[in-house]
């Protein structure tokens, strides 16, 4: 095994090569195929960030494809401070945690009375949930559109005109009505694994329906709640088409669908697209470096994507 | 096929779980009913609330679309919608509006390529990232990255690569900033398969990732046993795993087929979707947004998404839920 | 079969439970962390004047008396491009002293603002609005969803000619629209390239495509061209035709009283395949922008477009250096009538206005040159609508837009403003268009039909 990627402690290495007992050419073309499949994987994404680091003035003098010149975060200031990023990503946030909470919280709601709990109608739930799930957004949005603008009478702190359309509780409510399929699917499955003794404990102790809820069944299910907040937290901060037809305020997109508005007015080359897009991947990106365990297990516990 | 299959439901948890499930079923039906009056209340709201925020804000809509789907409304006023029957249908298969048959061809070219490359490529990086190998973490991050990123974001980083006078491509062959500069987005005989190579590397890592969690649930005695049989590793695979993976080749399909129709971000960032670019997902969009919106056509075009996407989410559920109750 | 599940851990949460309680935690201080950087930079970031349009301008220019007596007026805007997003701040910052409003601006992405009108005035709108003159402008009004200011004109009309009054009015005699300024669709170049190379003003056809082949032999672009967004291509379509057909032509086939299908239409696309060979290539893949940077950088020698072409000379030096001429003519009876395009811009009020007094106020001050002048002082590529603004104070280059507007007898807006918008749009003649410079040499017949079918399918109005 004398490969060049890393640098484990030699024990260890002879310790895999041994269990393998395989021929090591044939590894190390493995090897060698995988290191470069890597490489071209990651090509667009090192492209990005090497050009960021470049002025817009060096790239137009040496060109784009070159080595040498000057080298700063000039594009990543410029793009922060020039483009107002910060606003953006604020408005993110008062989207993202709320919606997650409070999707995680209904749908496991949903998923305890479904998988707890015997009901005639479960199964057409649980259909009804993940076949929504499911749908192209396209199909939902020309009425919905006209329900965010019929709907009237949101109160003050909730909506500043009134209605859902151009309202950062609009984009949350889709939100949470769209990802409700994909999370109660997944939870009911993981609840169906908890032994319905507790429950029956439960009823012993003179545990009503929400105390069992509450105390017991959610408790049990943090590996999956916190799969799924990851998860979710991912997947509506990287939505650009909610808020692309049912927000209008420019200072009140998310950052995801700012990004198209803002290339025009701001990113006028390549050097500060480049750095606007990383920086608007970055907490995405570290979500998925911080938390990737719990990122692939929300994607394969449920094996569908919302 | 069998429990065996995924070492999650490991052969003693199986017969076992389903026997106290069966058994749960019964005792929970009584305990239903000696639920209290308060308890069943509690229920309600907590299934009830949940499910009328899903049916008002999607099936509702849904249901909605395919009404609105026969009439010709401007969206200005209610009182101006009007019922025009089948017309919006027969103006699409008509080709009264042109960049419908576009559309539905650029939607198959677009399933037809995840189908056949982007997923099985993904499927051969799971096979050879399950073996056991120094590093398969990184690599497993490394194919996995793109999936992290939005599809927005995804557009932009590819324009870096793409753009005719600034890009990477343009520049290494040196035809940056000459009249030979090759517009890889712009020009319509290219653009869909320029666009598809960067929507293939997000799927890839994506299958990847949930083909490798099905593969690392394979009993790894299945697979010693075909190769002390003499299998090689390819005839392991078709002839032993393949088959036993069979729930989540199922969703491997439906997620296939799903995010092909649902393709939207990608080429809307692009070009808004025309000149050679043209979805059904986007020709919705066009045609409800805009200054005079036409939302009975624009609605046509969804239901024929909607009636397109039916298919695979009934296959979907009936595979796995049903099974699952059963 | 109850094995059709996807793979999991059953058992998990028996097992794994303590470990993992820190995760939630984790997710939730990161994006508490987050948050505090964002608000925190957030706070710092937001210094640039015109991102808080009015929250101190106005208090200051009116410091004496109470802020804006008349109160608040909403505005939307459209101008989010920097030059004139500043140059529409500052007649905002003279009006809110002139007619004693505070004005609030509420700037939208130009797209944006543009695919969100519909909704937008069905919403709760601004109180007042950028918005295009024609039948643009004759579509929203007709749905009620605009308050008629004929009063406003009854004052301000004096300051306008009847042609600018013609292009405010609705199909039902009301006037509905303030003119701003207008800008020609003309062909703009460089003066120090055309001296250095010894090229001359065209007039006619043959001259411009002799001009156009000698710039071809210098090995420069002969004319800049761009169509990504769909819509500039549309301004050839429009000058072709006036020239070709002239203007009444032109505005019936617009408005739908003549048929694509005539053979006056194709015409007009063999003229256009006339000057394909000398158009920059690649143009559905090029934004005006890019394409007016290679006009400004000297690889394309010409370029028609608006006036606002200039916009992309920031260096006043390269802007003093840009000159344009009138499209040829082609020698044909309609020589004489020198139609245009000169799309005007201006602003509306929506239909229930929260203040609509201090909403006319402002709109009347709108209406006079020396607010007008306070625009074109930030954004020199158009001319005022008013007739009291002081021309003096033009640049060659205003002077001379004025000039050609001037002279020529018949003014169009632009194919977008002069039809129905949903034929207009992406889903129509954008679309169209491109497909024809994609493919110039399809038949022109078959193209032509499916044109008219598509516009025959539309519902009536």
């Amino acid at each position: 095994m004398t490969v060049t990627t890393a640098e484990p402690p030699a024990a260890l290495a002879t310790a895999v090569a041994l269990r393998h007992r395989r021929t090591p050419p044939q590894r190390v073309v493995l090897q060698g195929f995988l290191i470069l499949t890597s490489l071209v994987w990651m090509a667009p994404i090192l492209w990005a960030v090497y050009t960021s680091l470049r002025p817009y003035a060096e790239t137009a003098r040496l060109g784009y494809v070159s080595i040498g010149g000057i080298y700063n975060l000039d594009n990543f200031v410029n793009s922060w401070n020039g483009a107002e990023l910060p606003k953006y990503f604020l408005n993110t946030l008062i989207i993202v945690v709320p919606a997650v909470i409070l999707t995680l919280f209904l749908a496991s709601m949903v998923a305890f009375a479904v998988s707890r709990y015997s009901w005639r109608l479960n199964l057409l739930l649980l259909m009804v949930f993940t076949a929504g799930n499911l749908l192209p957004q396209q199909v939902v949005i020309t009425p919905l559109y006209r329900i965010y603008l019929l709907v009237l009478g949101i109160p003050e702190p909730l909506s500043d005109n009134g209605r859902l359309y151009d309202q950062y509780l609009g984009i949350m409510i889709i939100h949470i009505a769209f990802q409700l399929g994909f999370c109660t699917f997944v939870l009911s499955n993981y609840m169906k694994t908890i032994p319905r003794e507790l429950n029956e404990a439960a009823v012993v102790d003179g545990a009503g329906v929400f105390r069992t809820y509450r105390e017991i069944i959610l408790p049990l299910c943090r590996p999956p709640l916190a799969a799924l907040a990851t998860l979710q937290f991912t997947w509506i901060y990287n939505d650009f088409f909610w808020a692309l037809i049912l927000m209008r305020t420019g200072d009140k997109l998310p950052i995801t669908s700012a990004l198209n508005n803002l290339k025009g007015q701001f990113f006028v080359d390549n050097n500060l697209i480049a750095a606007g897009s990383i920086l608007v991947a970055l907490p995405t990106l570290i979500v998925f470096f911080v938390l990737q365990k719990q990122f692939i297990r929300g994607l394969t516990l449920g094996s569908t994507k919302g | 096929m069998t429990a065996s299959a995924n070492r999650g439901l490991g052969e003693p948890a199986a017969p076992s779980g389903r026997r106290r499930f069966g058994f749960s079923r019964g005792a929970a039906r009584r305990r239903f009913s000696l639920l209290t009056r308060r308890d069943k209340l509690v229920l309600g709201l907590m299934v009830g609330i949940p499910t009328f925020i899903h049916v008002f804000f999607i099936w509702l809509p849904t249901i909605a679309s395919g009404v609105l789907s026969f009439t010709s409304w401007n969206g200005i006023g209610l009182d101006k919608i009007r019922f025009i029957g089948l017309k919006n249908y027969t103006d699409l298969f008509t080709g009264v509006y042109p960049p419908f048959w576009p559309a539905i061809q650029h939607n198959l070219i677009w399933l037809a390529v995840f189908t056949f490359v982007a997923t099985p490529i993904g499927i051969f990086f799971a096979v050879l990232l399950d073996k056991e190998i120094r590093g398969t973490r990184i690599y497993q991050s490394a194919l996995y990255l793109p999936v992290v990123l939005s599809l927005a974001i995804v557009g932009f980083i590819w324009q870096l690569i793409y753009s005719p006078d600034q890009g990477l491509i343009n520049s290494l062959l040196g035809t940056a900033k000459t009249p030979d500069a090759t517009d890889w987005l712009g020009d319509r005989s290219i653009n869909l398969w320029m666009i598809l190579i960067a929507a293939g590397w997000r799927h890839v890592g994506y299958i990847m990732v949930l083909y490798l969690a099905g593969l690392k649930s394979v009993d790894p005695n299945l697979k010693e046993a075909a190769a002390i049989d003499g299998a090689t590793e390819t005839q392991t695979f078709f002839r032993v795993v393949f088959p036993v993976l069979r729930p989540i080749n199922l969703v491997v399909i439906v997620i296939t087929v799903i995010e092909s129709l649902r393709a939207f971000d990608l080429v809307f960032i692009t070009n808004r979707g025309l000149n050679g670019l043209e979805l059904l997902s986007v020709l919705v969009t066009n045609n409800i947004i805009g200054e005079a919106s036409r939302i009975g056509f624009g609605s046509a075009i969804a239901m024929i998404l909607l009636v397109v996407s039916v298919g695979p989410i009934i296959y979907y559920l009936t595979r796995s839920l049903r099974a699952e109750q059963a | 079969m109850a094995e059709l599940r996807t793979p999991r851990e059953p058992g998990d949460w028996t097992i794994a439970r303590p470990p993992r309680r820190r995760t939630p935690a984790r997710i939730l201080v990161f994006a508490a962390a987050f948050m505090l950087i964002a608000t925190a930079c957030g706070g710092g970031a937001t210094p640039s004047p015109t991102s808080q349009p009015t929250a101190s301008q106005p208090g200051e220019s009116v410091a004496p008396t109470d802020a804006g007596p008349l109160g608040e007026v909403t505005i939307g805007s459209n101008y989010s491009d920097q030059v004139p997003k500043d140059a529409f701040q500052a007649m905002m910052d003279y009006c809110a002293g002139e007619a004693n409003v505070t004005p609030k601006i509420n700037t939208v992405e130009h797209g944006a603002f543009q695919d969100s009108l519909n909704s937008y005035l069905q919403g709760t709108p601004d109180d007042v609005f950028t918005w295009f003159a024609g039948y643009r402008m004759r579509f929203f009004a007709a749905q009620g969803l605009s308050t008629p200011i004929s009063d406003v004109w009854e004052t301000a009309g004096a300051n306008y000619s009847d042609a600018f009054k013609q292009a405010s009015t609705g199909d039902d005699g009301e006037q509905y629209f303030i003119p701003m300024y207008n800008y020609p669709w003309v062909v703009i170049y460089r003066k120090s390239l055309f001296a250095d190379n010894g090229y001359t003003i065209p007039t006619t056809w043959a001259e411009f495509k002799t001009l156009a082949a000698d710039i071809q032999a210098d090995a420069l672009v002969p004319l800049a061209f761009a169509d990504k967004d769909g819509w500039p291509a549309m301004g050839t379509f429009d000058i072709l035709n006036m020239r070709q057909n002239g203007y009444q032509f032109h505005v019936d086939l617009m408005a739908g009283k003549e048929k694509w299908t005539d053979s006056r239409v194709k015409d007009v696309f063999n003229l256009w395949k006339e000057l394909l060979p000398f158009t920059q290539p690649n143009a559905l893949g090029r934004t005006w922008q890019e394409g007016a940077q290679s006009m400004i950088n000297k690889e394309a020698a010409m370029y028609f477009l608006g006036t606002f072409a200039g916009e992309q000379a920031a260096d006043p030096a390269v802007h003093d250096d840009l000159d344009f001429f009138p499209f040829p003519v082609l020698g044909n009876e309609w020589d004489s009538e020198l139609a245009i395009d000169a799309p005007i811009d201006g602003l509306m009020l929506s239909k229930a206005p929260a203040n609509p007094e201090a909403a006319k106020a402002l709109l009347a001050c709108v209406a006079t040159g020396p607010a007008q002048l306070e625009f074109l002082a930030s954004s020199p590529n158009n001319v005022a609508a008013a007739k009291d603004a002081d021309t003096s104070s033009y640049s060659p280059f205003q002077k001379k837009m004025a000039e050609i507007i001037g002279n020529s007898k018949a003014i169009a807006q632009f194919l977008d403003r002069d039809t129905r918008p949903d034929f207009a749009g992406g889903n129509g003649m954008q679309a169209f268009l491109q497909n024809f410079l994609n493919d110039p040499d399809q038949d022109l017949d078959t193209f032509l039909g499916t044109i008219q079918s598509f516009y025959d399918s539309l519902p009536p109005q």
